[in-house]
């Protein structure tokens, strides 16, 4: 594992500046120090995995453009960075053949599409957790041909991957988990369940009761039995013990990121801290959380020093509301190219996420999953009902961070989130935080519009 | 001092020059396939000290003209408040756009609301409906404000309401009556949005399409509140980008003479 994490620290600066997401090119741009793997690897590991190669090879062009228009073209970003753009550039690529790999040894790919899935569980099992949302709108006409197409673009997104044949994630996963959360997810799983190998179901509870609370703990007892039958392996204290201990690090690390945001200038632009939040999902987590503790450390200098990636001074604005996956860029764009800076994400993708730890004393396995339940079931999510605690955390995050706005994300049918932020404005409003409501897809289309609503609200800001 | 505001919308491009707070020369052209040259011919001869850029076309400009932009929503506020200074509410129906904004006690813009990516309800959408009932715009107004009652329109997307409209005439409904329809169905978006943001008080009403008087009655009757159009309401944006660029000089000036005084 080290090998991927020792070679990107040595990649020299210029040959990320030129970082192709192809790996041909970037083979042929010598971005390899040592070279493993090879094109040919890649393309026959995608054949195994029964991609279509062509509509492959077309996701990643594009991908690899939005990266370098997006990504690349920042100033001041900080060196740490360089390990994402890698992961990123990489991420059909040795990281799914580290999935093969583990496969190979035994080991369970789990997928899921939602933050209420314990990745403690599956990497009690030495399991690999994959997250499987998709950001792109890739094969639309795909996915309504098998679903509606007023739904939220999250779930088309999810079904154009899977039916273009394009995510090695989603292929490689032994048992894809689902749950019951929006009627969107819960429905389209009925449509999804014939095309894959093993889905498996958790219900979740939509009200913070007692059995809401009982309901999920169940749920998890019985997702933990579905993990030991498929991998043959029985979870003990010291394996849960484990899982717990590594998850803990990876939200320790991204808990550091966001403290170090609070600083002005921004050490670390919105858009950078985003992407580490989702390759949070994919990545190796050891490796992952060394690396964004190497970037904090830089991060931490840059703060003592004064330094940012836009001046001092810059509008500060927080985002909340729905999860933003890759490559799901583009209103942090926009913010950051119309004279503001992101300074956190209440998002599942974000703080909604990361921001409670899974205690992890307890002598027992069932002592264990109790401390699992009351973790999981803090994280307030639209789909419950009432949900106060997330404007709570809004407010808290608004004052924590220094922000001086508040724009709400919805993906367009989301309709918890689409009905949830009219009375989260009116409660920030009350409290005096100006709050800009959006609500957009993952066509771009609208990003004029979208760019003239964002300025002026930071036009209303400053006017302030 | 002569300050330029230039306002790049969908359909029309908009010139405002001020003196001393005083309009001195405005001018209107069509945006064309080519913004670019609609400004460049726009602003041939006149003269100005500084000029401001809004309107969605305004980062294409930024450019060329090297000069600040401000998001139109910020230009029409700035621009209502001086032409009205009591102004606290303001919808603006452009031809690709409705906004409606409303301003706190001191006439800061505190909220703003726009339609959704489509063209219903705003001007484009009056454009095409008159012309599918073969009226000038001017005579799709009036035809409008002479029906009794009206036909229902359904729906809002601006392709499916050009064929519900072919298809009612085709039925032998009266021509002005769907006309009446149509506004009526634009009124009810601009309607929404002002709830939103602004439950009471008067509305200033700027844009293109403030020059329908038709739109200007049924908002005033439909939300009971009075409804007030400036003399030239598609300026009003020009006016306010004006408006802010003589702010910009005062302070690049004020800047220079305090440097002077500490240097
Ligand atoms: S927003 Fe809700 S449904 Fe979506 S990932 Fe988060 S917790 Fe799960
Ligand atoms: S974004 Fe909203 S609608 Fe889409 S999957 Fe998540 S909760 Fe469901």
């Amino acid at each position: 594992m080290a090998s991927l994490y020792d070679r990107v620290r040595n990649v020299p600066a210029v040959a990320t500046r030129s970082l192709l997401w192809n790996p041909a090119q970037k083979v042929a741009a010598g971005f390899f120090i040592t070279q493993e793997v090879s094109m040919s690897d890649y393309k026959q590991m995608w054949l195994d995995l029964g991609l279509d190669l062509t509509a492959h090879d077309g996701l990643l062009s594009l991908l690899g453009q939005a990266y370098q228009d997006i990504f690349l073209s920042q100033k001041n970003r900080p060196e740490g960075m360089k390990y994402f753009d890698f992961v990123m550039s990489e991420v059909h690529g040795l990281r799914v053949k580290e999935l093969m790999d583990a496969k190979a040894e035994g080991r369970k790919v789990v997928g899921s599409y939602c933050v209420f899935v314990p990745e403690e569980l599956i990497l009690a099992v030495n399991g690999v957790s994959v997250g499987l949302c998709a950001g792109a709108e890739f094969n639309f006409d795909g996915a309504e041909e098998v679903l509606p197409r007023n739904l939220c673009p999250l779930i088309k997104s999810a079904f154009g991957f899977k039916r273009g044949l394009v995510c090695p994630y989603v292929e490689a996963s032994d048992i894809i988990v689902g749950e019951n959360t929006c009627d969107g997810k819960k429905k389209a799983y009925e449509v999804l369940s014939p095309m894959v190998k093993d889905l498996y179901i958790i219900d979740l509870p939509q009200m913070k009761s007692d059995t809401g609370r009982i309901l999920l703990r169940e749920e998890y007892r019985k997702f933990m039995t579905k993990l030991e039958d498929s991998s043959g392996k029985k979870i003990t204290v010291e394996t849960l013990k484990k899982g717990i201990e590594i998850t803990n690090a990876k939200r320790r690390a991204v808990k550091r990121l966001a403290d170090l945001r609070k600083a002005d200038p921004a050490p670390i632009s919105g858009i950078d801290a985003l992407l580490v939040n989702q390759v949070f999902f994919y990545d190796d987590p050891l490796r992952f959380t060394g690396s964004v503790n190497a970037l904090c450390d830089e991060l931490e200098e840059r703060v003592k020093k004064g330094e940012g990636v836009f001046p001092k001074g810059t509008t500060r604005m927080l985002i909340s509301g729905c999860p933003m996956a890759v490559p799901n860029w583009k209103v942090p764009f926009v913010i950051e190219t119309s004279g503001a800076v992101i300074v956190g994400e209440e998002s599942c993708v974000g703080e909604r996420g990361t921001q409670w730890l899974t205690e992890d004393k307890g002598n027992t396995v069932d002592e264990l999953i109790n401390n699992i339940t009351d973790r999981y079931f803090k994280i307030d999510c639209a789909v419950f009902t009432p949900n106060p605690s997330r404007v709570d955390h809004v407010k808290e995050m608004y004052n924590k961070y220094n922000a001086q706005g508040v724009i709400h994300y919805s993906l367009q049918s989301c309709h918890p989130y689409v009905v949830e932020s009219g009375p989260v404005e009116v409660a920030l409003e009350t409290a005096s935080i100006p709050t800009l409501r959006l609500e957009t897809d993952y066509s771009q289309e609208d990003a004029g519009q979208l760019k003239t609503r964002i300025e002026a609200f930071r036009e209303r800001i400053q006017a302030r | 001092m002569k300050a330029a505001g230039i306002d790049i919308g969908s359909r029309t491009v908009k010139l405002a020059v001020v003196e001393g707070g005083v309009t001195i020369l405005t001018r209107k052209a069509l945006t064309s396939h080519d913004p670019l040259e609609a400004v460049r011919t726009l602003i041939r001869g006149v003269e100005y000290d500084v000029i401001v850029a809004t309107g969605y076309g305004r980062h294409l400009i930024k450019g060329h003209l090297d000069c600040q932009v401000i998001s139109e929503i910020k230009a029409f506020a700035l621009g209502a408040k001086a032409i009205y200074p009591a102004c606290r509410v303001i919808l603006d129906i452009g031809g690709q756009d409705t906004k409606a904004i409303s301003l706190n006690n001191t006439g800061e813009m505190s909220k703003f609301e726009m339609n959704d990516k489509c063209a219903a309800g705003t001007g484009r959408f009056l454009e095409i409906m008159a012309n599918a009932l073969s009226y000038t715009l001017e005579e799709f107004s009036r035809a409008a404000l002479s029906a009794e009652r009206f036909e229902n329109i359904n729906s809002m997307c601006t392709v499916f309401a050009e064929s519900e409209v072919i298809s009612l005439t085709a039925q032998g409904a009266l021509r002005h009556e769907v006309a009446l329809g149509i506004h009526r169905a634009i009124v009810s978006r601009s309607i929404a949005l002002l709830k939103r943001i602004a439950p009471s008080g008067e509305i200033f009403f700027a844009g293109g399409v403030a020059l329908n008087e038709c739109v200007r009655v049924l908002i005033a009757k439909e939300l009971n509140r009075s409804v007030v159009v400036p003399p030239d309401p598609q300026v009003v944006g020009a006016f306010g980008a004006a408006l802010h660029a003589a702010t910009q000089v005062n302070e690049e000036n004020f800047r220079l003479i305090v440097r002077g005084i500490t240097t």
